[in-house]
């Protein structure tokens, strides 16, 4: 901050020696209208002097001080003008990422704005790159350029250029070429359809994918919520209103994970997510182990007082929250792996965070998997959900693999309130908000079964994304539930019933 | 055995209430209490504590300073839970068991409306710091908070202007609740005035406490494709919002492209969202931390002194906004009040509110209407900083008198300026 200011003081006042420069141009980027603002970033950019750079990305950043002292201020259409000016001045720089993304932006910012000024610069920053990638993205920046050129032949190669372009705006530019009152050559208004045309099923195609994706990543969100609810409402048929609170356990892991990483290894903050991991499982299954001695045992076969009495466990739990950590949200952030997200297209960006947590479900869903069909524990627990009294003739510790059972049903909410750190707020209510979600996946896949919840999960994410973009997310959340309402009246046993003999039904 | 503990503690619970209750009119005689009625759980508690504590910070200075008429105040701070009934429940109960003389509160306008028919049934004072969406004028309660024509209306006016981008597409996001209906429903017939198209208006609603804002912000940006400039309002309230601006970061929409003007977001609601990928969305306001005066150093070094004697969390990083900005003018402008009326009774002070002047830190004297209950107030529009501050990019000469019925709603030309006395 101190040298640049230092370096802009230095080139006003005592020494003009950068003649490039023009000393009243950069006085005028203080000045209180945008317009002269504007006008005084474009002469800079234009200069194209190494030095212009530097003072422009002061300005951005708020670090560049007018005469009084104070740091100039900017407003969004001075920053996208300069942000322009940064990209085109940046096209010639050494690093091969840099040069891609001012390409990519230049693109934006002339899809938005039409500037035929740019072309002769774009055409030399395209005959100067080497790398394949660069020069395709300056190409269509170039294309962008030259949309509006007095040449036919020019217009024609840039419309078929833009062609292979997913955003949005070239699709409208594309369209307006279409029309013969703005384009005069039949030739280029027909390589303008057929543009127009690839554009627009890319972004259809596109648009469909994103919503998917969304689809998937709110089903993984619920499948993580309801896959422990899965195991003890399956093998048990405890109704547990607790369970949101176990995954309000398992994202105050993650946070007291996070506050140890700060305060003793700095450096590896960034992975504090994978220390939590097995912290959330151990505390979440600890509390349903405590939860299940103490009460929720002797309460078997009454569903109405467990339901009742877990309730109760809910506020108990959600309350000691409130007394440990406060009852406001605490802020659990992000780690710099998981920000920010992969551009597909310039029209959908797919949000890092969820990308992992839906790997996080996979992995989740895969141990669960392996723990029930491969394992001896997971034989028992298949036994006692088919037939307890069975399974008790046959020497399985029913009893035992209650407590067991519904620790990791426990554990893996937990592990559920990891994920949920990462994209919801914690606080000590935020389980109330998931109870009802679970329910209604376990309901609608099927008690007992595994491949109930994940199919149920997975079919809600995406049936209420793509019902949100229709509707709304109010109307969304209302027809999802009428639409299980219904189903359940149907199919009473969920979509995928056990087959075998209930004692208890 | 079972029947003698359960009876066993039964009283003794009931003994500790009593206790409880006693040791809070101890002092009663020579202390006037003042109510606090401010969710410090739930969705709104990312937004409301910061106001309990301004209360408590008000009080205290004017405690210092020899209290009111000679007497110290003395807070009671309830907490209704960001549960809407409660508000009513809590309110009833700081205003006939407490005996309060005045209730300082509530931040949605569900909450305001909540407790509105219990203070105009026991005939009691509430002023309400936070921005609103108007159509209401009650007599007992006082607006410290922005009318629509403070805050909303010129955000907008801000946002089709040539600084501010020429907007000629809009989407109105907010919270599903009666403020941002009402404010989109003012903001619908504003835009429409200005030869605006019902087909460039988006209206898209979530419910409180909504975490994936991920169809949102898809279909922001395919609104924003087609073809015009467009700007989204936000009216997003309480702790929503750190995933909506988390969202918005991850998904690239940059506030160059297309700038995001929240009336709900400050300084408090962001400071547990990295700005660095919202620079230069907007929030509008009649207050920001930024602004530089002598009144605002003092409130600010105030409030900071405060959080570390209280030692709250994150002290070392606490912040001011607008709402408590409101609070502490509204804490002082009753306080001059019933100094002017020499009494608490609360008729007599609301005939003293009104005119009542105090040097704001927003830089201005500003002045509480004579008649129609609401501030003349400044207003600043600001863009966030990387370091979760606002640069104020716009603002007004002066003072704006409110307009609590707006002009883009139909009949309220008809409606008067000041509440009906009865």
């Amino acid at each position: 901050m101190k040298p640049i200011f230092l370096a802009l003081l230095l080139w006003l006042f005592t020494l003009p020696t950068f003649a490039a420069l023009d000393r009243a141009v950069v006085t005028q980027l203080g000045d209180e209208d945008s317009d002269v603002k504007i006008a005084a970033i474009q002469k800079l950019a234009q200069s194209a002097e190494p030095e212009a750079l530097g003072i422009l990305q002061a300005l951005v950043d708020g670090t560049l001080q007018g005469a009084d002292g104070e740091a100039i201020t900017i407003n969004n259409r001075v920053r996208r003008e300069i942000d322009g000016a940064l990209a085109a001045l940046k096209l010639f720089h050494p690093d091969r990422k840099i040069r891609l993304a001012a390409a990519k932006e230049l693109t934006v910012n002339l899809a938005n704005e039409a500037d035929p000024g740019m072309a002769p610069m774009l055409a030399r920053a395209r005959d100067k790159e080497t790398d394949d990638k660069v020069k395709a993205a300056i190409a269509q920046a170039y294309a962008l350029a030259t949309l509006k050129h007095a040449d036919a032949a020019v217009r024609l190669t840039a419309v078929k250029a833009l062609a292979g372009s997913g955003d949005p705006n070239i699709k409208l530019l594309l369209l307006a070429m279409t029309d013969p009152a703005n384009e005069s050559e039949v030739t280029v208004r027909r390589a303008a359809i057929a543009a127009h045309a690839e554009v627009k099923s890319r972004l259809a195609l596109g648009e469909t994918v994103g919503r998917i994706f969304s689809g998937l990543s709110l089903g993984s969100i619920l499948l993580l919520a309801a896959l422990g609810l899965a195991i003890t409402y399956g093998v048990m048929g405890v109704i547990n209103m607790a369970h949101g609170e176990l995954l309000m356990i398992g994202a105050y892991a993650t946070y007291f994970m996070q506050a140890q990483f700060r305060t003793y290894l700095p450096g590896w903050l960034d992975w504090y997510v994978l220390a939590a991991i097995p912290l959330a499982f151990a505390a979440a299954a600890a509390v349903g182990v405590l939860l299940e001695r103490t009460v929720i045992r002797w309460l078997y076969g009454r569903p109405l007082e467990t339901l009742l009495a877990t309730w109760g466990l809910s506020l108990i739990l959600i309350q000691a929250a409130r007394v440990l950590f406060g009852a406001q949200n605490v802020e659990v952030a992000n780690p710099s792996w998981m920000s920010g997200g992969i551009e597909l297209m310039p029209s959908i960006v797919l949000p890092l965070n969820r990308i992992v947590i839906v790997g996080f479900a996979l992995f989740v869903l895969a141990l669960v998997w392996v723990l029930m069909n491969r394992t001896r524990l997971g034989l028992f627990v298949r036994a006692v959900t088919q037939n307890r009294a069975m399974a008790g003739c046959v020497g399985v510790p029913t009893a035992q693999i209650d407590s067991v059972a519904f620790a990791l049903g426990a554990g893996i909410a937990g592990l559920g309130g990891v994920a949920l750190s990462q994209i919801a707020n914690v606080g000590p209510d935020m389980g109330q908000g998931y109870i009802v979600d679970s329910f209604m996946v376990v309901v609608l896949g099927g008690v007992g079964q595994l491949a109930g919840a994940v199919w149920a999960a997975l079919g809600l994410g995406v049936v209420s994304k793509f019902l949100e973009g229709w509707a709304g997310a109010v109307i969304a959340k209302i027809v999802v539930l009428v639409f299980i309402i219904m189903f359940i009246q149907k199919r009473p046993q969920g979509l995928f019933a056990l087959k075998g003999r209930f004692v208890e039904s | 055995m079972k029947r003698r503990n359960f009876i066993k503690a039964l009283t003794l619970s009931a003994s500790i209430a009593a206790i409880g209750a006693t040791s809070f009119s101890v002092h009663a005689a020579d202390t006037i209490k003042v109510g606090i009625l401010h969710s410090l759980s739930g969705t709104m508690a990312i937004s409301e504590t910061a106001l309990k504590e301004t209360a408590l910070m008000t009080i205290a200075e004017i405690n210092a300073k020899g209290g009111v008429l000679g007497k110290q105040l003395e807070a009671v701070v309830v907490d209704p839970a960001s549960n809407w009934p409660l508000f009513a429940e809590k309110a009833r109960q700081l205003i006939s068991q407490d005996k309060v003389a005045v209730v300082f509160g509530c931040w949605t306008s569900v909450s305001r409306k909540s407790v509105n028919p219990v203070f105009k049934e026991l005939n009691s004072l509430l002023f309400y710091p936070v921005q609103y969406e108007g159509e209401e004028l009650e007599k007992n309660v006082f607006y410290t908070g922005a009318a629509p024509n403070q805050q909303a209306i010129p955000a907008v006016e801000y946002l089709m202007s040539k600084d501010g981008g020429s907007a000629k597409r809009w989407v109105l996001l907010g919270t599903d609740y009666v403020y941002p209906r009402t404010t989109n429903k003012i903001l619908r017939a504003f835009l429409k005035s200005k030869g605006v198209a019902d087909a460039d208006i988006m209206e898209d609603y979530t419910p409180f406490g909504h975490s994936d804002y991920q169809t949102i912000i898809a279909k922001i940006k395919k609104f924003a494709s087609e073809g015009k400039k467009t700007a989204v309002v936000s009216t997003i309230n309480g702790d929503s919002n750190v995933p909506f601006y988390k969202e918005l970061g991850n998904a690239g929409l940059k506030a160059t492209d297309v700038p995001v003007v929240a009336f709900s977001v400050g300084e408090e609601e962001l400071r547990g969202v990295d700005t660095k990928p919202l620079v230069g969305h907007l929030a509008a306001w009649n207050y920001f931390e930024s602004i530089k005066n002598p009144q605002n150093d003092a409130f600010i070094k105030l409030y900071r002194d405060w959080a570390k004697k209280q030692k709250l969390p994150k002290a070392e990083s606490v912040v001011t906004n607008d709402p408590m900005e409101a609070t502490y003018v509204g804490i002082h402008m009753w306080a001059q009040a019933v100094e002017k009326a020499k009494t608490t009774d609360v008729d007599k002070v609301i005939a003293a509110v009104g005119g009542q002047k105090f040097k704001a830190p927003s830089g201005f004297e500003i002045q509480m209407d004579p008649k129609n209950h609401h501030l003349h107030k400044p207003v600043f529009i600001g863009e966030v900083k990387a370091d979760g501050q606002f640069n104020v990019v716009w603002k007004t000469k002066g003072p704006v008198k409110a307009q609590p019925w707006s002009p883009f709603i139909a009949g309220n030309d008809k409606k008067k300026d000041e509440p009906d006395s009865k």
